[in-house]
């Protein structure tokens, strides 16, 4: 492991007092609770150990199973330190988390897309408007619940003269095939052990 | 929000200087332009949540529509972020295969870039000679894959298939002729009064905005900031290879004009590189049952077909864990964070693409300019909306 990452990691820990921290692979990673995040974004953007200037992305992940549903991620660049870093934050769903735009302006559209396929609202963003889904689209696509066909599909309606929005209407069901190994238990097997249970 | 001699003007969403399917919301000032608000989203395929339907196989093609014009950079990606997780080694073969075509990726993008921007200012010739080098180079493509762009050829754990006889022959003497043409392509641009006229100190970025708005790649070169992870974070086999990173220093069109050429020329001195240092051998990890069998042990062996049948229904399983990986795609730094969660299917696949954030900049560049430079700063960036909208 290189020396900066240590280096890194020791400030943060002795700073930010994170919840989890680790490096494997060698990337740096922090679990952070959600009302911390802007202090500790501002102390690894400005503090000489971390020196992380560039945001690089902000992913959000949802685990339907878990109490607090949604985790953000997002992803920094040290140019100095030729590092990496992620940080973590868990929210449920009701959760509203600061916005880092006043310190990193090139958060804006990740956030918007976080927003956007997630529904993971952020305070004091500028400009929280959808950012890759269709004027008025409802639902957040990326979410586990929301199905991979759509709800709504569109076309030209020759009569009217005009696109209209309709429900899907599948030709053939949809498939989702489990091709988990029978030695490892497929999920019906499962489900029925549960059931039986 | 626009005072009384503010005219709103809608800029696509088709329009051929896009570059694609963009629609830019711009408040103009006479010709001047006021603030410029680009709505994208228009190609949005949705791919992310495509890949967490589909197994780690069946998800790879996705990668080649994102950045359509470099495909198997975005690949790249994807397959080493497979790899760190299952912990694999690439072939020696397979490395310098896949840095061939990432490099040769970059004179796809580079090429395509360069004379369509070099049309949207008004200079003609240079897209027809450009297109005639991009077809030698597509055909290099259809001969290892099959197909002229969705190419699907990088796996992880190595390539699909070995190159054909004869393909490092015609890419030698591509290498070879290249410089060439690409001098005649400069002497129609670079010291050309009305290219210059165009270019030169329009769309300017400080090096401050340049990190701070999140830029990457040539973009980022073109302010000054010697940054290139194929040089910074090594992969493959990128740390045996001698090349240079060219830098501008005004950071305007022209500079990321300038960056996209010498970078070409640097790509063909990699070309030639992997070309004489390839060695023989297998091009894809076969230990770890992450590549299908070869045709020939399946006509012997029962446990050979077993494993075909598995790995093309189930796939093979990636233990627990995420990571992110990143590699130097023509445009910039192209990311993919991915959650394996030990099944055959990736639990999430976030992609980064380096045009988002770019393009996230383009109010910053294009604020004060005329409203005929917003193609030139467009173009200067490199967008392609595959990659921008997913």
């Amino acid at each position: 492991m290189s020396k900066s990452i240590e280096v890194a990691k020791e400030a943060i820990k002795k700073n930010c007092n994170p919840i989890e921290i680790s490096d494997d692979f060698n990337q740096l990673q922090i679990t952070i609770s959600a009302d911390k995040i802007l202090d500790v974004v501002d102390f690894i953007k400005n503090h000489e150990a971390c020196e992380f200037r560039q945001i690089t992305d902000i992913a959000g992940v949802d685990f339907p199973d878990r109490p607090k549903r949604f985790e953000v991620i997002y992803h920094f660049l040290s140019f100095r330190h030729n590092n990496r870093l992620r940080i973590k934050i868990t929210i449920s769903e009701d959760e509203i988390i600061p916005s880092i735009t006043s310190i990193f302006p090139a958060a804006n559209w990740f956030e918007r897309e976080a927003f956007d396929m997630y529904g993971i609202q952020f305070k004091d963003h500028p400009d929280l408007r959808r950012i890759l889904t269709d004027y008025g689209f409802e639902g957040h696509p990326l979410r586990k619940d929301f199905p991979l066909t759509g709800n709504v599909e569109i076309r030209y309606d020759e009569i009217d003269k005009k696109i209209i929005h309709e429900p899907v209407n599948l030709q053939q069901d949809f498939r989702s095939f489990d091709i988990q190994s029978p030695w490892e238990g497929t999920n019906y097997l499962k489900e029925e052990k549960k059931n039986n249970e | 929000m626009s005072s009384s001699k503010t005219v709103t003007v809608n800029f696509g969403p088709v329009h051929p200087a896009a570059h694609g399917v963009l629609r830019l919301i711009l408040d103009l000032d006479g010709e001047i332009v006021e603030r410029a608000d680009p709505h994208i989203g228009l190609l949005h395929r949705g791919t992310e949540k495509l890949i967490e339907h589909k197994t780690y196989l069946q998800a790879l093609p996705y990668f080649d529509r994102l950045d359509y014009v470099a495909p198997m950079n975005q690949e790249h990606a994807f397959a080493l972020a497979i790899e760190k997780l299952l912990d694999v080694e690439v072939p020696e073969r397979g490395q310098y295969i896949r840095v061939l075509f990432s490099e040769i990726g970059r004179l796809l993008s580079h090429l395509l870039n360069v004379t369509t921007t070099a049309m949207d200012v008004g200079a003609m010739t240079p897209i027809t000679w450009g297109f005639d080098e991009r077809e030698k180079l597509l055909d290099f493509y259809e001969e290892v894959s099959g197909s002229r762009f969705h190419a699907a050829y990088f796996r992880a754990g190595g390539v699909h298939q070995d190159l054909p006889d004869g393909l490092t022959d015609k890419i030698f003497d591509f290498c070879n002729n290249f410089p060439k043409a690409l001098d005649d392509i400069e002497s129609l641009l670079t010291e050309n009064r009305i290219f210059k006229q165009r270019n030169v100190n329009i769309g300017k970025v400080s090096k401050e905005d340049a990190v701070d708005r999140g830029f990457s790649g040539f973009v980022l070169r073109a302010c000054g900031i010697p940054w290139d992870l194929r040089k910074s974070q090594p992969y493959d086999c990128y740390d045996k290879l001698d090349f240079k990173i060219p830098v501008g220093s005004n950071g305007d069109c022209y500079d990321r004009y300038l960056c996209q050429i010498d970078e070409m020329r640097e790509s063909i001195k990699i070309m030639l590189q992997c070309l004489d240092k390839m060695p023989t051998g297998e091009v894809i990890n076969r230990d770890s049952k992450i590549a299908a069998p070869k045709r020939m042990d399946m006509k012997n062996s029962m446990e050979s077909i077993i494993h075909h049948f598995k790995f093309f229904t189930e796939g093979f399983h990636v233990p627990e864990g995420e990571i992110y990986t990143a590699v130097e795609a023509p445009k910039g730094e192209f990311g993919v964070y991915l959650i394996a969660d030990g099944t055959s299917r990736p639990y999430r696949c976030k992609i980064r693409a380096p045009g988002f954030a770019h393009l996230q900049a383009f109010d910053l560049l294009s604020k004060g300019h005329l409203l005929a430079d917003v193609p030139a700063i467009l173009g200067s960036i490199a967008i392609v909306f595959g990659e921008v909208d997913r």
